[in-house]
């Protein structure tokens, strides 16, 4: 069994159904079960889905009392959101959340290890540590680090982000990490370290490979933090290190509502990271469910 | 409409996302994610300079950051930009677009701590007469005066005295507004209804009465509800003026509680509730100007400024619909706001000369042509010179509020905005640095009135409380 | 003989010390990147936040800045809006993560089971923590929420709801709507990665004895799940603390301070009345309140987190 939780299997992530049965009771449960998962999956989902429609509608379309359900498609909102220079903004926050995620991953991994396998004293200490990094509000301090930021000629740098991102992710990073490391077998260590391993042998060949899953979860949930920051980004960066958030902010104008335009610019926004999470969900919840190795 | 700066044309090298392999065994895996991501990074290191140096245009010439609030009129500017730097070869603008609020958190952080971020902030008549006697801003009367044809007294000149400190121009109007009373003519005349050229508050009260049709989803009157200095309070304290009240006495004793006040509050308050939109303390200015130019609203009285949106055939149902009227008072003294985005250079600024060319293109008389000429008359910035409605397209555009934005504004009184005697000047606003905060926690009481979920005495008793406090700062001082 | 005389007992001692210290070192050396980084860009950051606070200072009159001592923080506890904010992000808080937990846990049960298209509906259901908060915000304001040309009132109408005014009447409960949505997928699939990391043998062996499936799912997959329920509701509630989004796109507060939470308010304070002071003490306020909160929690779920040491 462990064999096989090891090997990746295409397609979803496998899980027996939890109770024998019947044959012909099984197949009635998973037709309810099928009726209930997807309208509750619509159901979740049906506000992108009306934001989506909501972007291929003129604007009178989007206002109508009575919402329309029928219309014909148009491209001009998309076509207003790419010609307001977005890509410059779409490579700062790839930059950003790219390079603060390889970053936290750097940092993070051996700091886990060194959390979890070969634990210290006063492990407790330190995570707590680091989670209480995430209980001061970023609004308090915002002056501060602004007027550092100034001071170091750092404003408006894609740098300052990256450095801040990497800060505020590191807690969590550094967690799920521990959390992973933990589910290694003590004896697959113990084990290594009496065929006379050195450590970093051990850790690169055998522990990493385990926790790979995890890395890659982890990485993910990075990056959607990441890309989806609003506070720091609108307040540290002006021109040259504007990222997506800002760009949607900007359409928001004080004039008047232009709801198919928003939802056009919220769209394109917000898709690379749904696409990531989408084609990378396996690997979230294989990361997540790493315990099956068991 | 919303239109941003096309900086640096095609997209360049785009970003790539590393590809996750979604099989394979785990060693290989990782060696190739940790290859792909690391490639990604250079190649993205290289877009983002890349992407900073599209920004920056390059490193020839000089760049001027200008940080603009993102209404329709500033969008039209960023789009004609190119042609002021076809102009001026080797400077090169490059805008900073936000919504209001957030541009006016970012613009008074720049400028306060002298962040050096932008060379040209549009502010308004709130922010100049403070930052000018701090000494944020550069005075601007110098370059005026070396500017043949800019013709600044062209400028409408209660705008010009707002935005003057001892004599001395230091920011420049893009475009200024009054506030009036906008209704629907046809309505009005298949219900029978006139509406006098001056009406009080409480002839708008029965108009609205008559007017209100809930089930036929037409509202009889439309006012700002939702919180902000800049929100429900400015049509608020035009009211509070207008029944004689004030926020505080010559001596800095804060009055929200008297009798003045009151009445002015709760005729606001119970006309939203009753003849109001709904959802009226979440609506700002976009909210109504949507419903008004959808059609289902008798009146909206608001800025002047709000006919670009409502007389605008493309986006409004009922465009040359409209009729318009002063500014309802109480004893007839003219209550219309005054309020002006206007272009300024902070001190921090390194290339004022270059910062002055671009000021004074936007806020020209050829620039005024060229917007009327190449995106229609409709976009013409308003209220802000004479000459501007003397243009025989824009004059037979404007044909119908026209005349009565350029006297209402020219009717207010900054510094003399209340019956009585008052220690601050401003008609909508006060001019102090406290009035942001106070204004806001003072109009989030008043949205919670006309949400209904407290009595409009008691958010008055509240409001006099944050009033009386800041009050208390400046008697001490 | 031997060649090499045997060691003194003392020096002995010494080198088994220096040898443990230095294995101490050997363990602490990966962890200290992180810490240090940590430490420098976030504890510098807050003994400046520190500092301001005991001063008196408006951006937006120069001059004004002059050392206070105690008094913001005075100021502070006198501050009957703080108190108010302060019992809305706790409401906020609680109601959001339990109710997104319960939601998730009941999600990851339903996608326990097999069914046609089970991952679709997965994809579906993950969706809303991907979108970016300012942009769901943002939807959920004027094309969901809004009362005349929301989609919400649209499909209630048949119920008879009319134009009820979400933003307004429900300002508290819209913002919880919201965050729920955005955050009960997390709390899905962190519940689910704990369902599919039990060991299906033990729940079959249960059933084949005569367990009803309620029972086993009690006695047995509960405390399994129990850490990871912990770390979603820990995760979860810290990041919703400190929720800025949602509170400023949606509502702004309003009306009144009634949907206002603790960071929005101090962002008033912050860049509307520029009070870098009062901001200050503000947030100082808060990691402590906080971490006081906190440590009583993190006791708890250390607790569990220890067994597994021992589970493995």
């Amino acid at each position: 069994m462990s064999a096989d939780s090891m090997t990746a299997q295409p397609g979803p992530a496998t899980a027996e159904p939890a109770y024998a049965g019947p044959r012909a009771r099984r197949r009635n449960n998973s037709l309810t079960w099928g009726i209930v998962g997807w309208v509750v999956g619509i159901l979740f989902f049906f506000p992108v889905l009306w934001m989506v429609l909501t972007s291929f509608k003129t604007e009178a379309q989007a206002y109508t009392n009575t919402p329309t359900l029928i219309f014909s498609p148009t491209l001009s909102q998309y076509k207003t959101v790419f010609s307001s220079g977005l890509w410059p903004y779409v490579a700062n926050s790839a930059f950003a959340t790219i390079v603060s995620t390889i970053l936290v991953l750097a940092l993070a991994t051996p700091c886990a290890f060194a959390l979890s396998l070969r634990p210290v004293k006063k492990t407790r200490d330190v995570l707590f540590f680091f989670i209480s990094t995430k209980m001061l509000p970023v609004v308090a301090a915002i002056i501060p680090i602004y007027i550092a930021a100034r001071d170091l000629h750092m404003l408006d740098n894609i740098f300052t982000l990256v450095i801040l991102y990497t800060a505020m992710n590191l807690p969590i990073a550094v967690w799920m990490m521990r959390s992973f490391f933990l589910e290694v077998p003590g004896e697959l260590l113990e084990a290594a370290e009496m065929d006379g391993a050195p450590l970093r042998r051990t850790v690169v060949e055998v522990i990493l490979p385990l926790v790979a899953p995890g890395l890659a979860a982890t990485a993910l949930i990075c990056c959607i933090f990441s890309w989806n920051e609003f506070f720091f980004a609108v307040n540290l960066t002006a021109t040259r290190a504007a990222t997506v958030p800002v760009f949607l902010v900007g359409f928001i104008s004080s004039e008047g509502l232009y709801f198919a335009q928003l939802a056009a610019a919220a769209t394109v926004a917000t898709l690379p990271v749904v696409l990531a999470g989408w084609v990378a969900q396996r690997q979230l919840v294989r990361g997540l469910s790493f315990g099956a190795i068991k | 409409m919303t239109r941003r700066r096309d900086i640096g044309g095609a997209n360049g090298s785009a970003a790539r996302s590393p590809a996750t392999g979604s099989g394979g065994r785990p060693v290989s895996r990782r060696a190739f994610l940790a290859g792909t991501a690391g490639g990604t990074a250079l190649a993205l290191s290289g877009c983002a300079t890349g992407a900073q140096q599209l920004f920056s245009g390059g490193s020839s010439g000089t760049t001027i950051t200008v940080a603009i609030v993102s209404n329709s009129q500033m969008q039209d500017a960023i789009s004609l930009s190119p042609l002021f730097e076809q102009e001026h070869p080797g400077v090169h603008l490059t805008f900073v677009s936000l919504p209001e609020n957030e541009a006016r958190a970012k613009i008074t952080a720049d400028v306060s701590t002298q962040g050096g971020e932008f060379d040209v902030v549009m502010i308004s008549n709130y922010e100049t007469p403070m930052w000018s006697a701090n000494g944020w801003l550069v005075n601007l009367q110098p370059y005026i005066n070396a500017t043949p044809g800019y013709d600044a007294a062209d400028f409408l000149p209660q705008l010009r005295a707002t935005l003057s400190h001892r004599g001395d121009l230091y920011s420049v109007p893009f475009y200024g507004e009054s506030s009036f009373l906008m209704y629907r003519k046809d309505l009005m005349q298949q219900a029978g209804v006139t509406m006098p050229k001056r009406p009080t508050w409480d002839q708008v009260a029965q108009i609205a009465a008559r007017m209100h049709n809930a089930k036929k989803g037409q509202v009889g009157i439309c006012l700002r509800g939702d919180p902000g200095w800049g929100e429900n309070l400015a049509p608020m304290d035009t009211v509070i003026n207008a029944f004689g009240g004030r926020w505080f006495d010559p001596q800095w004793r804060a009055q929200l509680t008297s009798a003045p006040v009151e009445h002015a509050v709760t005729t606001y308050v119970s006309l939203l509730q009753k003849y109001g939109e709904p959802g009226a303390p979440e609506a700002g200015f976009s909210e109504c100007a949507t419903l008004y130019s959808q059609g289902d609203a008798a009146m909206w009285y608001d800025a002047t400024s709000a006919v670009s949106t409502i007389e605008d055939p493309t986006s409004s149902k009922v465009a040359g619909k409209s009729g318009y009227a002063w500014a309802p008072t109480q004893d007839g003294r003219p209550s219309g706001w005054l309020y002006t985005w206007s272009l300024a250079i902070p001190s921090t600024c390194p290339h004022k000369q270059a910062a002055w060319d671009f000021i004074s293109w936007m806020t020209s008389k050829t620039y005024i042509r060229t917007v009327g000429q190449k995106l229609g008359w409709s976009h013409v910035p308003p209220g802000s010179r004479f000459s501007s409605y003397q243009i025989p397209q824009y004059k037979k555009l404007s044909s119908v509020y026209g005349p009565l934005t350029l006297q209402s504004i020219n009717a207010t009184n900054s510094a003399h905005p209340a019956l009585q005697p008052v220690p601050y000047t401003g008609i909508q606003f006060l001019d102090i640095p406290e009035f942001q905060d106070l204004g806001t926690n003072v109009s989030e009481q008043f949205s919670a009135a006309i949400a209904g979920s407290q009595p409009v005495g008691s958010a008055l008793a509240q409001a006099q409380q944050y009033a009386q406090a800041v009050g208390d700062t400046y008697r001490s001082t | 003989m031997t060649a090499i005389a045997p060691p003194v007992a003392g020096a002995h001692r010494t080198r088994a010390r220096t040898d443990r210290r230095r294995q101490g070192w050997v363990r602490r050396a990966p962890l200290l990147p992180a810490l240090v980084f940590t430490i420098i860009v976030t504890q510098l950051p807050f003994l400046v936040t520190l500092y301001y606070s005991l001063e008196s200072w408006s951006l937006v009159r120069p001059g004004s800045q002059h050392f206070v001592g105690f008094g913001n923080y005075a100021d502070v506890f006198k501050d009957s809006q703080f108190r108010t904010t302060a019992l809305n992000t706790v409401i906020m808080t609680v109601g959001s993560v339990l109710i997104a937990m319960v939601l998730g846990v009941l999600l990851a049960l339903l996608l326990d089971r097999k069914f046609l298209g089970r991952g679709v509906v997965r994809t579906l259901l993950i969706t809303p923590f991907l979108v970016m908060p300012v942009g769901a915000a943002l939807l959920w304001k004027t094309t969901m929420f809004d009362p005349t040309f929301g989609i919400v009132n649209f499909i209630l109408r048949p119920f008879g709801i009319g134009h009820f005014d979400w933003l307004s009447s429900l300002p508290l409960g819209s913002v919880m709507i919201e965050m729920i949505w955005q955050w009960t997928p997390f709390m899905m699939l962190l519940v689910l990665a704990g369902l599919q990391s039990q060991p299906k043998d033990i729940l079959e062996a249960a059933s084949c004895d005569g367990a009803r499936p309620f029972a086993i799912f009690r006695e047995l997959t509960l405390p399994h799940l129990r850490r990871y329920i912990e770390l979603g509701v820990v995760l979860g509630a810290i990041y919703v603390v400190n929720d800025f989004d949602a509170v400023y796109m949606m509502t702004q507060g309003g009306p009144g301070i009634s949907s206002a939470n603790l960071p929005f308010y101090i962002y008033q304070r912050a860049f509307l009345g520029f009070q870098v002071g009062q901001a200050a003490a503000m947030g100082v306020v808060v990691v402590v309140a906080t971490i006081i909160v906190a440590t009583f929690a993190l006791r708890l779920i250390f607790t569990s987190f220890s067994g597994t040491e021992q589970a493995a």
